[in-house]
């Protein structure tokens, strides 16, 4: 194993090069939702709940106002593996509706179920990766997470853990393990080199990669024996046919379990509103995957199902510029990350805990 | 006759002298704020409180674990008295019933206060929504359910035939008791299979739980009642007899003692071999990469856990009705923290990739907390002068009756 396996020129990280960093906020009134009468029945309108249903059908009846019908007929859907295959229609045209008349544009929302034959499964060079975090941006831009600026509003699915190169240097020798105790001296100039637990994912570097650090990207491991859905009471995230974990997140009760079950931390919680400019919005989305999301519901990576369903690459496949990720059908021994699996030497992260990841890590 | 006894008994309740009513007057100022910043939570969402991503359960999930500690804790009046017949606790028995009735309730709105769409609670109960048998917090829901059913039932018939004066019928009321007493220990071990069942989270994931969370339980839960009980004594006419008072101490001691035990073989356990699994406990007692803010909250639960339990095996001390509170007092707080800060929080510390952040409880969530600590107090009190009511005979059936007007 060399240490010069990055790319010689490594692509800078600048504000002109990170070209898909949206700004944290281009225009504030897009993202604060004003306090109008419509705006408070649609926040307040499901603490209200059935008891209020009466009061509240007045109050729309004299409104005429088509977005609170909406939100209101939602409150009282099904879970989407229970629909009718009508009233899965007739959910996704309110969900149309509704975007489009919120974003001010043409917005899709795809159903497309499974495709038989396929099961989606991923892989991840950890010897190319340099650390750019183009996937992270590109990501959020793609699956309309909320980004904020106060804490918690901003949400990514991907972190890239920096992580330390060893460095064990004789002026060390005396510290390091056990501390403190005195029962050993010299020998063990500690250093948490290939520590994945101790990595960071906040770093803001000149440039990428950087000399004394390797880069372990992370997110949803899409597991084959996910505790999340085990957990979840409600069921309302589940594994889909061809391998991705959904979240129905008009279904969602927001207790937060699947979060604590999760053992690669790959949910997030949306705290408030997210926060989604409307001219930053993806209007391609998929009802799985990245449609907007709303208050108090748990959110994760879904392998871009708006794009993957159509025979597509997820969004971080196709911006990463070392061609680090790769993606396939498992199920095909022509694909990518059929052939990776075949030839390279791969590794799921915590194996030990029998969750079966489908996102493999590799090296060359 | 069922709705005399209702009205006589509303009645009765609602009538009370001018502490009564600046008890329950303050009480309801709390409970009014605890409803203001529920409606914050609902419409701005749970960014006013003080979790996040990394750390999303707090205060809320910490006090939901304790209380439904002090439901079971209920079983320790009501086992001596059914099992072992002890003639003190006998005549008391409803009153740990209602403790019971409260708590559990208080539980149900720390549920409502942690979750992002209580609007949406109707999705986990059948027919409209979908219950899921594989999830830990569907069956915590059932048996919580449960046990504030078989405590309501049990508690109010037995006041109902107090009222009436008729005996119970043993047929009925017996099997439903020892249901009761088995149901107590399900509800605390399925909340700590709740936590413990996530491999995700090491400082949670060990089969130590459920026996610590009975422990802590039961010495909590008694540690309040005889609180309670003292209370009682001193402000009404009712009498609870020092035997049951004192057969209740015996018990917080050395639950307290076992308590103490486990915590200890924990901290011996994970932190001789100090694996990375051990970075919860060890963020809990000394920090990690510089950030203390539990350090405070694990050695002041300690100490008083550890004081609470010296002091009560002396006998001197023990047996002293003025200085038993004391003692009591401080075991309670020092399980509430080990239970809820001491435990909940540290689990999410560092999260499962690594990440070492902090969790400071907001203003909003400190209110709501004591809001609902408060509707807990207000219901309790409410139900303890009832019962009390009953069982004096100043709320009873016919033409002797003396409806609550003093």
């Amino acid at each position: 194993m060399t240490q010069n396996v990055n790319p010689p020129e490594g692509p800078t990280r600048g504000p002109a090069a990170g070209t898909a960093v949206p700004p944290a906020s281009a225009n504030p009134a897009d993202a604060v939702s004003k306090p109008s009468r419509r705006g408070f029945l649609r926040s307040s309108g499901g603490m209200l709940g059935l008891s209020s249903l009466m009061g509240t059908a007045t109050l729309m009846a004299s409104s005429a106002d088509a977005k609170a019908a909406v939100e209101w007929a939602e409150h009282f859907q099904k879970n989407y593996r229970l629909m009718t295959d009508a009233e899965k229609a007739e959910a996704r045209a309110r969900l149309e509706r509704r975007y489009s008349q919120e974003y001010g544009k043409k917005v899709s929302v795809d159903t497309t179920g499974p495709q038989p034959g396929v099961l989606m499964g991923y892989a991840l060079n950890i010897r190319k990766c340099i650390g750019c975090r183009r996937c992270v941006h590109a990501c959020v831009a793609e699956n309309n997470q909320s980004r904020g600026t106060r804490p918690g509003e901003r949400i990514e699915w991907i972190q890239v853990l920096r992580m330390e190169r060893g460095k064990f240097t004789e002026e060390r020798m005396n510290q390091g393990y056990p501390e403190g105790l005195g029962i050993q001296v010299g020998g063990n100039a500690y250093t948490p080199s290939g520590q994945v637990l101790e990595g960071q994912y906040f770093y803001e570097p000149e440039k990428v990669p950087e000399k004394d650090a390797t880069y372990m990207p992370i997110a949803c491991m899409q597991c084959e024996k996910p505790p999340c859905v085990k957990v979840c009471p409600v069921r309302t995230t589940y594994r889909e046919g061809d391998g991705p974990v959904v979240i129905d997140y008009n279904w969602c009760i927001g207790c937060k379990m699947c979060m604590n079950a999760c053992p690669y931390w790959a949910r997030r919680f949306n705290l408030t509103t997210p926060v989604l400019p409307k001219a930053e919005m993806n209007p391609v989305t998929h009802y799985m995957g990245n449609r907007p999301r709303m208050r108090g519901v748990v959110e994760k990576c879904h392998w871009c199902l708006q794009r993957t369903r159509h025979g597509r690459y997820p969004a971080c496949v196709e911006v990463c510029p070392v061609g680090a990720r790769k993606f396939g059908n498992l199920l095909d021994p022509k694909s990518e990350v059929s052939m990776v699996l075949a030839r390279k030497n791969v590794f799921r992260l915590k194996a030990e805990l029998n969750t079966f990841p489908k996102f493999f890590y590799f090296y060359d | 006759m069922l709705l005399r006894f209702v009205s006589d008994y509303t009645r009765y309740v609602l009538h009370g002298g001018r502490m009564f009513y600046a008890w329950m007057g303050t009480l309801a100022l709390f409970i009014a704020g605890m409803l203001y910043v529920f409606y914050l939570q609902n419409t701005d969402g749970l960014i006013v409180t003080g979790m996040t991503s990394q750390i999303h359960d707090g205060l809320y999930l910490a006090n939901l674990v304790f209380l439904v500690g002090v439901a079971a804790g209920a079983v320790t009046i009501v086992f001596p008295a059914y099992v072992y017949h002890h003639e003190g606790m006998h005549k008391v028995t409803v009153l740990g019933e209602m403790l019971a009735i409260s708590a559990v309730i208080m539980v149900m709105f720390f549920v409502f206060a942690h979750m992002g769409r209580p609007d949406r609670l109707w999705h986990m109960i059948p027919p409209l929504g979908i219950y899921s048998f594989s999830s830990m917090l569907g069956w915590d829901v059932l048996v919580l359910n449960g046990y504030l059913f078989l405590n309501a039932v049990v508690g109010f018939y037995y006041l109902y035939s107090k009222y009436t004066g008729r005996p119970v019928n043993r047929k009925f009321f017996m099997p439903l008791v020892y249901i009761s007493i088995v149901w107590a220990l399900s509800i605390h071990t399925v909340t700590a299979f709740l936590l413990a069942t996530n491999p995700a989270r090491p400082m949670w994931f060990h089969s130590m739980m459920p026996i610590r969370f009975i422990v802590t339980a039961f010495a909590a839960g008694p540690a309040l009642i005889i609180i309670a009980f003292l209370i009682i004594r001193r402000t009404t006419k009712f009498w609870i007899d020092d035997s049951a008072i004192k057969l209740l101490s015996t018990i917080v001691t050395w639950c307290l003692g076992i308590a103490i035990f486990l915590t200890l073989s924990e901290v011996v356990v994970e932190l001789y071999a100090r694996t990375e699994h051990a970075n919860g406990l060890y963020y809990l007692m000394f920090g990690l990469h510089g950030l203390t803010a539990l350090m405070p909250w694990f050695w002041s639960a300690l100490v008083l856990m550890v004081g609470a339990f010296v002091l009560l095996l002396i006998p001197s001390f023990r047996h002293d009705m003025g200085k038993l509170p004391i003692a009591c007092a401080m075991a309670f707080a020092g399980i509430w923290i080990e239970k809820g800060m001491g435990l909940v929080v540290p689990g999410f510390i560092p999260t499962p990739i690594g990440e070492v952040t902090e969790y400071h409880p907001t203003f909003v969530e400190w209110l709501m907390t004591l809001g609902i600590w408060a509707l807990g107090f207000f219901i309790l009190t409410i139900l303890l002068k009832g019962a009390i009511g009953i069982l004096l005979g100043e709320v009873k059936a016919g033409p002797a009756r003396v409806a609550g007007a003093q």
